[in-house]
């Protein structure tokens, strides 16, 4: 079992047509069992690109190659767009990798997907694996291993980082999702854990936060009242100015709220093993939790 | 992007929102002209620099007359302001506002944001206007009242009644009050702001309401749909190193340590920040080469890097994922060559062709000291540094 994705995931790709589209498309196919199925882009349906059809609408892909995720890669001039095409397809998952979508077409977007069975992860992440069976993102499938925890994350290197950390401990991980930098997203770290906490083969969980926001203080709670598996943490920005936007646009910290210092305080109050150094991701994990 | 005080407010009368009549001026003649046209005094002649607090650092004074406003703006001019927002070294003022003064019955504040939590834009007002706002959500949260903004309908009249009747206000100020608020909401979802911020909005004598000071923040991945607002960015007040690497695409911020850092993606960067200080030291600045560095770019994060005289060592930290490891090392080698590193430059690779990245690091004859994971690597570049 895994969260999000496995084997029987079908995927297709809107901006397969583009070159990071492509090349990704071809990266995931590549990995395990993954089944990029096919791609969009308006105007070129009905032609191919190395062996992926193309359709010119996310509905005739769907209907033609049955697809139930979809990853985006469209300019974030039609971002907010492309989720929403997405989501009116009924697709249960949709990924989109873009960054720089203006916050408040997610603003908009986030209205149009109340009461619609889609799921987001992003924008401006580096997407979702399930090791061993499924890769639909941009992340190297190498340094990932089967096994028993589940990461999630809102920076890209950084859970490389941490998946790098159990791997190399001989670790494997269930699923490791970037749900993105951005202040307003499809899916949080709260939503992330309680799916980790039902899937049955997660053992143990990494999540790693930042500065700004309470996403992480939320997860927190529902870690100290409901989680039965144990969680490990680490939050970057410790040594970041106030006021300073540090790439990601969700890492400002406004106000002394949502600075590094108070997230780790409330984390560990809630019974996280939170780690002061990122080289001690999984070490924080091994303190609390045996494989 | 952040803007000046009086671009904010021409952008807020545009969308028929009440602020002061006024006028920018670049010198202190102007000043005077500029006061006369404005009728009778008292005139308020304002510093206009990117920061707050300006009132207590002797950026904001109040003129009788309109020589008296030209005097106070020459003081002005040149003068470097520090506030609690400029850090210690202030900033210099090139821009004076010269505005009608006005009779100051009550003082409000109101401020438009976009909730992380909701996911909506939310109005933010109190009672308790002219005040530092965090001190006010630390110590009266009760006085501070919300509307969570549907973005389908946008403010409503009646959201905005709830809000003006809320603040206290008068039959005949609600009136005001309701397009006042609507009109702002407007300008936020028009413009693209990620903040908005009227402290205060004013009641003068006459029972008028007015914005007598505005604040906007843009979020800059809207600005590609609004030229004439990317027009306004005011380049002497951003950090010129910055500047250069934003022309590279280099996300790059200057802090006040002396280990200088290059890494891939934000929230490695931040934790590569984080680490240095974890081992007893501080970083020189925040770098991101981004997921698809060349060795033009890579050279070029060196320069800026170097370019801060408080570097005395720089930390390279790299997890090659679709970026490759050798191709990396190749930059780093020729970037080296090129600008002739002095200081000890400690290097960490991980990720896709990382045998090939640190054996042309071992090849190249270069001073560059490897490193096996983050902790190594910080460790390493401390110890060089701190000797």
């Amino acid at each position: 079992m895994s969260i999000l994705i496995d084997k029987n995931s079908k995927i297709i790709t809107q901006g397969i047509t583009g070159a990071t589209g492509l090349f990704h498309a071809q990266g995931c196919r590549d990995y395990a069992d993954t089944q990029m199925v096919g791609g969009v882009t308006p105007g070129k349906g009905g032609t191919e690109i190395d062996g992926f059809p193309i359709f010119n609408t996310v509905e005739d892909a769907v209907q033609k190659t049955g697809a139930n995720v979809s990853i985006i890669y469209v300019p974030p001039i039609a971002s907010a767009d492309a989720i929403m095409e997405a989501v009116d397809a009924e697709m249960d998952l949709v990924i989109c990798i873009t960054e720089g979508v203006p916050v408040l077409d997610m603003v908009m977007v986030k209205k149009y997907m109340e009461g619609k069975k889609t799921r987001l992860i992003g924008p401006n992440c580096p997407g979702v694996i399930t090791p061993g069976q499924c890769k639909i993102g941009i992340m190297p499938g190498y340094i990932h291993k089967p096994g028993p925890v589940g990461v999630v994350s809102r920076s890209g290197t950084l859970t490389y980082e941490a998946v790098w950390q159990l791997t190399s401990r001989d670790i494997g991980q269930t699923t490791c999702v970037g749900i993105g930098g951005d202040p307003v997203n499809g899916t949080s770290h709260l939503d992330t854990l309680k799916m980790f906490e039902e899937d049955p083969d997660t053992k143990a969980v990494i999540m790693i936060g930042e500065i700004g926001g309470d996403a992480e203080e939320q997860a927190a709670e529902y870690v100290r009242d409901h989680m039965t598996k144990p969680v490990a943490a680490f939050i970057a920005g410790a040594t970041a100015p106030a006021g300073k936007r540090m790439g990601h646009a969700g890492a400002i910290i406004s106000g002394g709220k949502g600075d590094a210092a108070s997230k780790k305080a409330f984390l560990r109050e809630c019974g996280v093993s939170v780690a002061d150094s990122p080289a001690e991701m999984a070490e924080a994990l091994l303190k609390i939790w045996q494989p | 992007m952040n803007i000046h005080e009086y671009q904010a407010k021409a952008i807020l009368r545009n969308f028929g929102v009440p602020v002061p009549e006024g006028h920018v001026v670049y010198n202190s003649n102007s000043a005077r002209d500029w006061a006369r046209r404005l009728g009778d005094g008292p005139y308020a002649v304002k510093a206009q620099i990117h920061a707050g607090g300006r009132g207590k650092g002797g950026g904001v004074k109040i003129a009788k007359t309109a020589d008296e406003a030209k005097q106070f703006a020459r003081d002005m001019f040149g003068m470097t302001l520090v506030t609690h927002q400029t850090g210690p070294e202030g900033k210099i003022v090139n821009r004076v506002l010269i505005e009608k003064g006005c009779n100051i019955a009550d003082e409000f504040y109101l401020s438009f944001l976009v909730d992380r939590t909701t996911d909506k834009v939310t109005l933010m007002a109190s009672a308790e206007g002219g005040m530092d706002i965090e001190e006010v959500a630390a110590k009266t949260p009760e006085k501070l009242f919300f509307e969570q903004i549907d973005p389908v309908s946008g403010l409503t009249a009646f959201q905005a009644r709830k809000v003006a009747f809320k603040l206290g206000f008068a039959i005949a100020q609600v009136k005001q009050a309701v397009p006042l608020l609507m009109n702002l909401y407007k300008a936020f979802v028009e413009t693209d702001c990620s903040l908005l911020e009227i402290n205060p909005l004013v009641l003068s004598g006459e029972g008028q309401l007015l914005c007598l000071d505005a604040k906007i923040n843009f979020d800059e991945n809207a600005l590609f749909r609004h030229i004439r607002i990317r027009d306004l960015r005011d380049y002497d007040e951003e950090d010129p190193m910055e500047i250069t690497a934003s022309q590279y695409d280099l996300s790059y911020i200057a802090l006040d340590g002396n280990i200088g850092c290059m890494v891939n993606g934000a929230g490695l960067a931040m934790a590569t920040m984080d680490i240095i200080q974890h081992y007893g030291a501080a970083p020189a600045n925040f770098l991101d080469v981004g997921g698809s560095a060349t060795i033009e770019r890579v050279t070029e994060a060196f320069k800026i890097i170097l370019s801060d005289e408080k570097v005395e060592g720089i930390l390279v930290n790299i997890f090659g994922g679709i970026m490759k490891c050798d191709v990396i090392a190749t930059g780093v080698v020729e970037a080296a060559k090129q600008v002739g590193i002095k200081i000890p430059l400690v290097v960490r690779l991980e990720g896709t062709n990382v045998a090939l990245g640190k054996q042309i690091l071992a090849d190249s004859g270069l001073d560059i000291v490897s490193a096996d994971g983050m902790a190594d690597a910080a460790q390493k570049i401390v110890k060089a540094v701190k000797g």
